[in-house]
Order: C-alpha cells, then structure tokens, then sequence
C-alpha cells in the first residue's frame, strides 16, 4: 500500500504502465493506492480491504469490466470510476447503467481524473447528511431550501420542470448523468428513450443559465453519453 | 542453290510436339503380333530393370493370365490394388486411376492398352486413362497387340476373319516415345501356346482352332512388323526435316476421304488414314450433305456419324459440306484445300441406275483433272440400306388426303373444260395437281398423286369413259409418258424443296451465331456475357444449360444459368471438373465419363480453358450428327473468346484497384510513420533529458519541456484516434445512431474537447435559439467540428480569430416551404486555401504544398466521410476578407419531434 493520509483507492487495470502511473501520480495527491491486475483479485480486494473509493479498466483479461461493476453493485456503494477507451459511448452508457459513478476517457490527465475522485468521494461521504440546502459553482447558485436559482444577482424563474432537471443534476454534481437517467427521475419511467423531451429542456436551461449556450459553462454535454453539470 | 533451311511448319509442328511431350510423361509401348509373343513378360523385366535402377515404380495393372514365369516376375515390384467392380454378377479388376494419380510414381505398368473398362469408370477405354497418367506427367510403360491399331482393325479382320471389338486410335501409339516390338517367330508361339503358356490349357485348345492358325499369325507378324518400319520410316523422315536433310521436298500432299453413309464407310476412312500415313499427309474425311442425305435412315445417319468420329480419332480434319450435286461439292472443296488425291468408296448402286442417273465416281473422274481418285472396295453382299421415305418429316395422313383432294379438284376442273380443250389438254392439269401436291408435302404423297392423277385420267376421260378399259393403244404411251413426268417433276420438286429447307435451316444456325457474336460483342462485364451467351444457346439448342467458371481456388462454379436454379450432382461437378482440367468434351454423349447426365464442353480460348459450358439435354441424341456437334463447338469457341475477354477485363480492373490501393497504402505508411515518429522523438528526447543526471535544468527549462511532451502525446492521441476512426469509417463499421439534438451540444462539446489549446484565440460561437433539432450523430459531428477546430488550429497564426456558425438554409425557391437544411461553419482569418485545394483538402492523406506540412491528412477526409454517412455535404471556400470557411450540412427534411414546454 502506498503511503498516504486521504482515502483508500483500488485499481483494478491489467496495465502495468497505466497502474504504476497512478501509483506515483495517486500519491503525489495524498492517496493510498491497493492494485489489482485482474477481475477476480479486484473484487476480493474490494471484499478484504473496503477500499472508499475504486478505479475499474472496462478491458480486463479474466472477467468483463462490466461484471465487475455488477458484482461490486450487489454488496457495496462505494463509489466506481470506470477506465474506458474514446470512441466507445455505448460502453460508458452500459457501465453507468450497471452502476459505476462516472468515467475518464483514455488518454486522461491525472488532474482530470483527480477532479472525478474528488466529486465522487464528496457524494459518498455527503452520503447520510442531509442535502446541502445551496449549491454553488462559479456564478451559479441552486437553493433548494427556498426553490430559488440564482446566476450572480439575477434570479432566474424555472417552470418545475426545469427546476426538478437543475436539482437532480445538482444531486450528482460533477457527474454524468445518462439521458435514461435524467428521464426516469424528472419525467418519471415511462418517459425512458425519449431523450428529445431533456434535449429540448436542456437547451431551454442552458439559455436561462448560460452566457453563451454554445459555450456552456455549467451544462455541459458528454456527446452520445449525457449530460454532466460541472461541480468546480 | 539448294535451299537447306528447315521447312518451318514441319518445325513449328515438332515444336508442338515437344512442348507436349514436356509436360506430360513417357509412353513405352510393348508391340506384338499376337497373344501370347511375351510383352507383358518384356514389359516386366524392363521394370525390373528400372527398379534395380532406383526409380520409382508401381505395377498399375498386369494381366498375368496365370502364366507362372510372369507372376515371378511380378515379384518385389510394387503393385497397386485393383479396383473391384461388380459387373453382371463378376468381379471384374480395373485400374485404379485414381489411387495411380494420387500415388503419382515415376513409371507406372498398364497393360493390355486396348482394354474396354468396366462401365461406370472414368473413361470407356484404358487408353484413356493411361493418357490422363502420361498428361499427369507420369512415365507408362503399356503392352498392345497389333489387331488392336484401329487403322488395321479391317485388315485384320479381312486375314483372320476375327473382328476386334477392342480398338486403340493409332494417335496414341504415335505418342510412344519408344515402341518395342516383341517378336516371335510362328513356331514358337504355337509351340508355346501347346505348351500351355499362353492360355491355361482348357482355353489353348480353342484358341488354336481360331486365332493362332499359322496363316493369321504369319500374316498379323508381318503387320505388326510393317507397322513398325512405317513407324521408324516416319521416324526417319522426321529426323531427316528436322535436320534439313532431306534434298528435294515432294510436293505437298492432302487426301481426303469422302464418307458416305454404306456399311463399309469404316473401311474406306480406315484405307484413308492407311493411305495418309504412307505418304506423311495430312488428311480430311468429308461427308456431303445433299437433298437426299435429309432422308437417310436413323442407321445410316449413325454410321455417317462413326466414320467421322473414326477418322477424327485417327487424326483426320472432318467436315460436313453441303451442296445439290456431291461430286461438284467435293471438288470444289478439294480444289481449295490443295487435296492432291481423292478416297472413295465403290459405287453401290445397280448398273441401270448408274446409266440412268450417272454415278459419282464417274462424275468424279470426270472433273478431278490433276487430282488422284482411289476407289475403295467395299465388302461384297454388304447393301446400304434403304433410304427411308418419310425422312426428315413422316408426312401425316392429311398429307395423303391433300393428294387425293388435289386430283379431285383437277378432275372436277378437266370435267368442266373437256368440251372445249383437247386431252392433251386434260393431261396438263393432272400435272399441276401433281406440282401444286409436291410443293406442299412429302415423296409419298406426290407419288399417290402422280398415279391417282393417272387412273382418274384413264377412268373420267379416256374413252370409254367411265371405265379402265382402253381401246386406243396409244393411250398407253400417254399413261406411260404422263406417269413418268409426274413421277419425276414431283421427285425434283420435292427434292428442290428439301434442299431449300436444308438451306434454310444453316442458314438459320449461321445467323443464330452471328447474332450471338454481335450482342457478345457489344456486351460488357462477365455475367452480361455470359447470360448473353446462354440466352442464345439455349435458343439454338433447347435443354438447360450452366455457364461454369473457376473461382480463384480453381473449383468450377456456375457464374451463369438460365430457369434458375440449376441443379447439379455431386457427380456432375466432378465430371464438370473433369472436362475443365483436361479441355475435353466430358459426359452423355462423350467417349469421357459417358454415364453422367450433363454434357459438358471445355471453352477453350487462346490462353487455355477459361470455363466450362454445361447443358442437361432435352434430346440425348442432339448432338450425334456432326454438323450439330460442330456448331456447339462454334459457339463453344465463340463464347470462350468472349468469356475470355470478360475475365481479362476484370483482371485489368483488379490490377487497377489493387495499384490504387497499393499506392493508398504506401502514403499511409509514410504518412503515419512520419507523423507517428515526430511527437514520439519529442517525447522520448523530452524524458530522456529529464532523466539524465548530468542535465542541468532550472525550473523553467524542466517545465518547458514536460509542456512540449504533454503537447506532443495530446497530438499522437489525435493522430491514433484519427487513424481509428477513418479505418472504422472505410470499414463500414461505423454506425450512425441519429437522435435529434440540439445543435449547440456538439458545439459546446467540441470546444470544451479542444479545450486548452483554443486559449488564445478569440473564438465567436451563433446559434441562433429557434434553430430546431437536427437528427444527427452527436459523437461524430463532434469529431467533425473538433477536426475542422484542429485544421483550423493548425493552419492560422496564433491570436488569429475562429467563428462557429449555424444557421437554417433554405435550398431552392426562397417561396416559404419547411427548412431544408441546417448550415455550420467553421471560419478562420489566415492565409485561406490555395486555388484548387478547394475539394482536394478533403481528400486522404492530402497536404496543401503550399503551408508545411503539419497534420496527418486525415482529419478533414474523416469529416467528408461523416458528413456522406449523414447524407449531408462538406465543403471549403476562401472567405471574403481573407481566411476560410468550412461549411457543412446536416438535411433537416423532416421535422423533429414537438416537444410542449410546460409552463406552469
């Protein structure tokens, strides 16, 4: 185990480049760092050592990534980042939908994904506490205790849709959150595979809430994944 | 002077010879007399010999006949297993030509070349097999007998009084590289024979009686003896040629042997070849096809159609000719191939008939001029049968009413004029009935006409009337005169009539060809010409028909058929195959494989054979007479030419598309290299530097170059990803999942991508609010946009301005209709594009010459071939105001989805 003060992470990657990367890299930002190189040492790990936070490669040699997730899923919440290769949306759609909490794309910055780290560590941990009453990024301001939406001074009026869209992006700031998803918890079930109706909402916030919609600050869009609202 | 040089053809001809014999193995061949003289003995201690040598031999098959010094012989050689064939209740033993192929020896022995196999092999004869073996490259050693050379099959039967079933065509003892003869003088072969060395006693005793009379061994000695000299006589001459010996050149001879359809047609083709050996000429058989030929019986047609296949066996040119008058069409042919010296057949027909009709032998005579005519006698007794009548058209009994019908009309026409006309009169218009029944039908009909036409003249008008009595005697000579006038008028009408018919229908094959010729012609790409091609045949010829062609493994496969599908067994496709590897005619009909149920014709063309042309026949019979035969071969010819073609043309294209790749791969090879290498180096130099010990770096040095390596793998990322993506995009996997989006998402997406790099630039993003959602691939217009993003980091300076802009277009009339397409474009305000390059950005691997190369050509090409995939358009111009603009369309046909905005 590497030495350090913060949370624990596993790493489930057959890589070994990519995992002594993070081995340095994870450290350098107070980590402590268990590896497991294949699905099946991953998941005992995951049962002996209680990692607060894992890190699973889609692409491992014994058993599929996904099963990982799934298998993780039946007895555990901690927080699952998944490794996964560009170019592959239907990929990161099914891992989100078997449970991980988010991804990075390979290649990646250590930065990028010390941020999704960070984001997901603040969820688990927020976990039992209730909700924050007001979430704040940049000029953004969502108070949920008053039902009121703040861009610098200006209040911004939201029909309920738009409200209940802003507040369960807000419940997983940081992360992306599938069109499925969004669907299921703004529209309820039955609404699951129409994701024009949050298309055509999304944009319609991201005109109230952005300076520039095609250059948007706050709503920002993972192509073909969904939609992820930035948390810092 | 004289001339020394070599007769070219005679050079040419060797050549070819050579050529063949190159390929293919050496044939021995053992030659005796009779049973008995010790081949099959000779042949193995020969092979014994060879054995002793080393070379690789198997006994194929051996008939030892129970003669125990030859099965000694056998000992230690290698003998393949026969193959047992249930024949009629006995095992019989057959050579296993497959296995002998398979096994493929150095020599193998075949004896008894001029065996008949058991049905249901491969080939009728063991002639045939052992050629398949020597064509394979296999050395044979084989063992014959004289009576079995098909050119003296009838002399032997003329000296022995045995007809010899079992014949070998003289062409294949003319292959033998070396031909043995085994000679025995007639004492001792009879003394054998009583030894019981020859048969197994019970059979000696008979074989005595017949065949082994000292008269027919003495006479097939000297056979197999003169044979020989003729053979070592021709030996001679061939050296002599080759050498340029030879002082004086004969003059050039030809013989050509007219086949009619008598008993003894055999005989005359056999005393052709005969003739053709002895002076080294090449030789013709032709048949004349006149009016009357249409009416030969099935029998005599048939043997018209041996003769021909004899003489094609024995090496002869066979032709059909037609005409009215044979003896005119056979000189007239004669004279334009050069023939100096005519065969033909003693005339058949009964002095009185000569006299009367003239014969062709005489009419021959008289016209040959400097031409030699041999007149062949047949075998005495021996009458060619009865032309039948009613050939090629049995006329029916409408035929034998319209005669009766056609004399009682005249009857009734000479009633009403016999008060004004005179008899002589009446008689005329009993002729034209006879005239006007001849046109319409057959022989016999205009024959009941001619003398129904007789005795209504006698009974109506003679006096007394009404009677068959005639009291003026000089009637009898009318009737004598008006019955042979009816008789003949109507035989030559008739006569005139089938010929014309004859005519008619070459006419009508030439021009089925001729047209089949034109439309191959004008017809391009294989499968057209082949489904040209049996269109017409099975027009000509009826039945179904396949065209098959090799695939690229060499298996036949039908690349055309017509009434589809055509079915074929197992056992047809390997006679197909059959056919195809050894360019013969194979199946029903054919001396290969005749059990099978399709006929198959190799299509021979001037580089080999090119396909295999398979028909399942409505009449088994079509093609036994020659000139059908000839004609399917005519086409056969046509349509391997035109296949020919096709395929050359394919090829061609191939060659075309695989230099085109080729050269698509060299540039992705350097392409890829060189931009795969250049961040590498950046990045190896970069780590290695911060590595070493001895380098003296301050912080900002340190930062620096961890910069450039970030900068450098962040563009071997764009590279690979690019790289993918084009291979997924001319692969065909890609997929485009069309959603409708709003199409700020991939805007703001790519931008956000681009990121960091875009940090000096002054970027200005319109898309207006109201534009609607198009359906479109949001990860691939992402692509799109980053690539078009990076081309335009890439070739402007930095701090220079980049536009995004989207806005709808209406294509067309401006008259309002729905929207039509959605417009993005990406602007820039550097150097623009160099004239031409307009189109040429967006294609693979292309680099403006005019900037420095900096990018991979990938990126914009992958852009082209997004924007095909979503049924939009891509294109760059130069900006007004300088820079340039790349524009891309998305159609926005139909309309998205309504979403209600709720607003309570």
């Amino acid at each position: 185990m590497t030495e350090g003060s913060g949370p624990t992470v596993l790493l489930i990657d057959d890589e070994p480049p990519i995992r002594r990367l993070l081995r340095t890299a994870l450290a350098a930002h107070d980590y402590r760092l268990i590896e497991a190189a294949t699905g099946e040492d991953g998941l005992q790990q995951a049962a002996t050592r209680q990692p607060d936070l894992i890190i699973v490669d889609l692409g491992l040699p014994d058993i599929d990534g996904l099963q990982v997730i799934r298998r993780l899923r039946e007895w555990t919440a901690t927080p699952i980042i998944v490794l996964s290769a560009r170019g592959q949306e239907r990929d990161k759609i099914d891992a989100l939908e078997a449970g991980a909490d988010d991804y990075v794309s390979k290649p990646f910055g250590v930065g990028e994904l010390v941020a999704r780290l960070r984001a997901a560590w603040r969820r688990a941990t927020r976990g039992n506490s209730p909700d924050e009453p007001v979430f704040t990024v940049g000029a953004l301001k969502v108070d949920q205790a008053h039902r009121r939406v703040f861009v610098g001074d200006r209040e911004i009026h939201l029909t309920p849709i738009e409200y209940r869209l802003v507040t369960t992006l807000v419940r997983h700031a940081g992360k992306v959150v599938t069109h499925d998803q969004l669907l299921k918890e703004v529209w309820g079930p039955p609404y699951v595979g129409q994701s024009h109706y949050v298309r055509v909402y999304m944009a319609q916030l991201r005109r109230k809430l952005e300076e520039n919609a095609a250059r948007p600050r706050y709503l920002l869009t993972e192509p073909g994944v969904g939609y992820r609202l930035a948390a810092e | 002077m004289e001339d020394r040089r070599r007769d070219p053809e005679a050079l040419l001809a060797r050549a070819k010879e050579e050529e063949a014999r190159k390929h293919g193995g050496k044939l021995k061949v053992f030659f005796g007399a009779a049973p008995g003289v010790g081949k099959t003995y000779a042949m193995l201690e020969a092979a014994r010999e060879q054995r002793a040598a080393g070379l690789d031999l198997l006994v194929g098959i051996v008939e030892t006949h129970g003669r125990a010094e030859t099965e000694a012989l056998l000992q230690g050689l290698e003998i393949l297993p026969p193959r047992a064939v249930e024949y009629r209740g006995a095992t019989l033993r057959e050579l296993d030509l497959d296995a002998a192929l398979a096994r493929r020896p150095a020599i193998i022995l075949v004896d008894e070349l001029a065996h008949t196999n058991a049905p249901g092999g491969r080939h009728a004869k063991r002639w045939q097999d052992v050629v398949e073996l020597l064509d394979a490259g296999v050395d044979v050693y084989t063992t014959v007998n004289v009576q079995h050379l098909e050119s003296l099959n009838d002399v032997v039967a003329q000296v022995t009084g045995v007809v010899v079933r079992e014949t070998v065509p003289d062409s294949v003892l003319e292959m033998a590289d070396e031909v043995e003869v085994i000679d025995l003088p007639v004492e001792d072969l009879r003394q054998r024979l009583k030894e019981g060395k020859v048969y197994v006693p019970e059979q000696a005793a008979e074989a005595a009686r017949n065949f082994f009379r000292e008269g027919n061994l003495i006479a097939l000695r000297e056979l197999a003896l003169r044979h020989t000299a003729e053979r070592v006589d021709a030996q001679m001459r061939r050296y002599r040629r080759e050498h340029a010996i030879e002082a004086t050149w004969p003059v050039a001879e030809r013989i050509m042997v007219c086949v009619s359809p008598s008993p003894f047609a055999n005989d005359l083709v056999r005393a052709g070849r005969r003739l053709a050996t002895r002076l080294g000429a090449p030789w013709v058989a032709a048949y004349v096809e006149t009016g009357a030929s249409t009416r030969l019986s099935a029998e005599a047609r048939a043997r018209v159609v041996d003769a021909l296949r004899l003489a094609e066996s024995l090496g002869a040119e066979t032709v059909t000719l037609s005409g009215p008058k044979m003896s005119d069409e056979i000189l007239a042919y004669a004279r334009e191939r050069n023939v100096s010296q005519i065969v033909i057949g003693k005339p058949a027909r009964p002095l009185w008939k000569r006299l009367l009709f003239g014969s062709i032998v005489d009419a021959l005579v008289r016209g040959s001029g400097d031409i030699d005519i041999h007149i062949i006698s047949g075998e005495p007794g021996a009458q060619p049968s009865k032309p039948s009548r009613f050939r090629p058209r049995a006329p029916d009994a409408t035929a034998y009413a319209l005669a009766v019908a056609a004399v009682a009309i005249a009857t009734g026409l000479a009633w009403v004029m016999l008060p004004h006309f005179e008899l002589a009169n009446i008689v005329m218009i009993y002729l034209l009935s006879v005239v006007a029944v001849s046109t319409r039908t057959g022989r016999g009909p205009a024959a009941l006409a001619s003398i129904l036409s007789v005795a209504a003249f006698d009974f109506f008008f003679v006096p007394p009337r009404f009677t068959f009595a005639v009291t003026d005697s000089q009637y009898l000579v009318t009737f004598a005169v008006m019955l042979i006038v009816a008789l003949v008028v109507s035989g030559l009408t008739v006569s005139i009539r089938t010929q014309a018919e004859s005519a008619r229908q070459r006419e009508r094959r030439t021009s089925a060809l001729y047209e089949m010729s034109r439309e191959l012609a004008s017809t391009r790409g294989i499968t057209e010409l082949m489904g040209v091609a049996l269109r017409h045949l099975v027009a000509v010829f009826g039945g179904r028909m396949a065209l098959l062609l090799p695939n690229a493994t060499g298996r036949l496969e039908p690349r055309a058929s017509l009434l589809a599908p055509f079915h074929m067994d197992p056992n047809d496709v390997a006679v197909s195959q059959w056919a195809y590897e050894h360019g013969q005619p194979a199946g029903m009909g054919t001396d290969n494989l005749p059990g099978a149920q399709m006929l198959f014709i190799p299509l021979l063309a001037s580089r080999g054979i090119v396909g295999v042309l398979g028909m399942r026949l409505g009449d088994p019979h079509l093609f036994d007479a020659p000139d059908q035969w000839h004609l399917l071969e005519t086409f056969a010819n046509q349509i391997a030419l035109a296949a020919e073609r096709g395929l050359l043309a394919e090829e061609a294209q191939a060659a075309q598309v695989s230099v085109e790749s080729e050269r698509l791969r060299n540039t992705l090879l350097s392409s890829v290299s060189h931009d795969l290498r250049t961040p590498l180096a950046a990045i190896t130099g970069g780590t290695s530097t911060l590595l070493d010990p001895t380098a003296r770096l301050d912080e900002s040095g340190r930062r620096e170059l961890l910069q450039t390596m970030h900068e450098e793998a962040d563009r071997l990322d764009r590279l690979v990803h690019n790289l993918l993506e084009m291979t997924r995009l001319e692969s065909g996997s890609v997929q485009v999942h069309r959603e409708w989006h709003a199409l700020e998402e991939p805007v703001g997406a790519a931008l956000h991508r681009v990121g960091a790099r875009l940090r000096a630039r002054p970027i200005t993003t319109q898309v207006p609010p109201d534009l609607p959602l198009v359906a479109m691939d949001p990860v691939l217009i992402e692509q799109v946009l980053i690539n078009l993003l990076d081309n335009a980091l890439k070739y402007t300076p930095e701090g220079s301005p980049i536009e995004i802009s989207a806005f709808l277009a209406n294509m067309g009339s401006l008259a309002a209709g729905p929207p039509c397409e959605v417009v993005v474009e990406v602007a820039d305000r550097g150097p623009g594009l160099a004239p031409g390059d307009e189109q040429r950005v967006f294609e693979k691997f292309y680099r403006s010459p005019t900037v420095p190369a900096r990018g991979s050509g990938l990126g914009l090409s992958i852009c082209r071939g997004v924007m095909e995939a979503h049924g939009g358009r891509i294109e760059a111009a130069n900006r007004p105001g300088g820079g340039a603009v790349f524009r891309f369309t998305l159609p926005a046909k139909e309309t998205a989805p309504t979403v209600e905005l709720s607003n309570d």
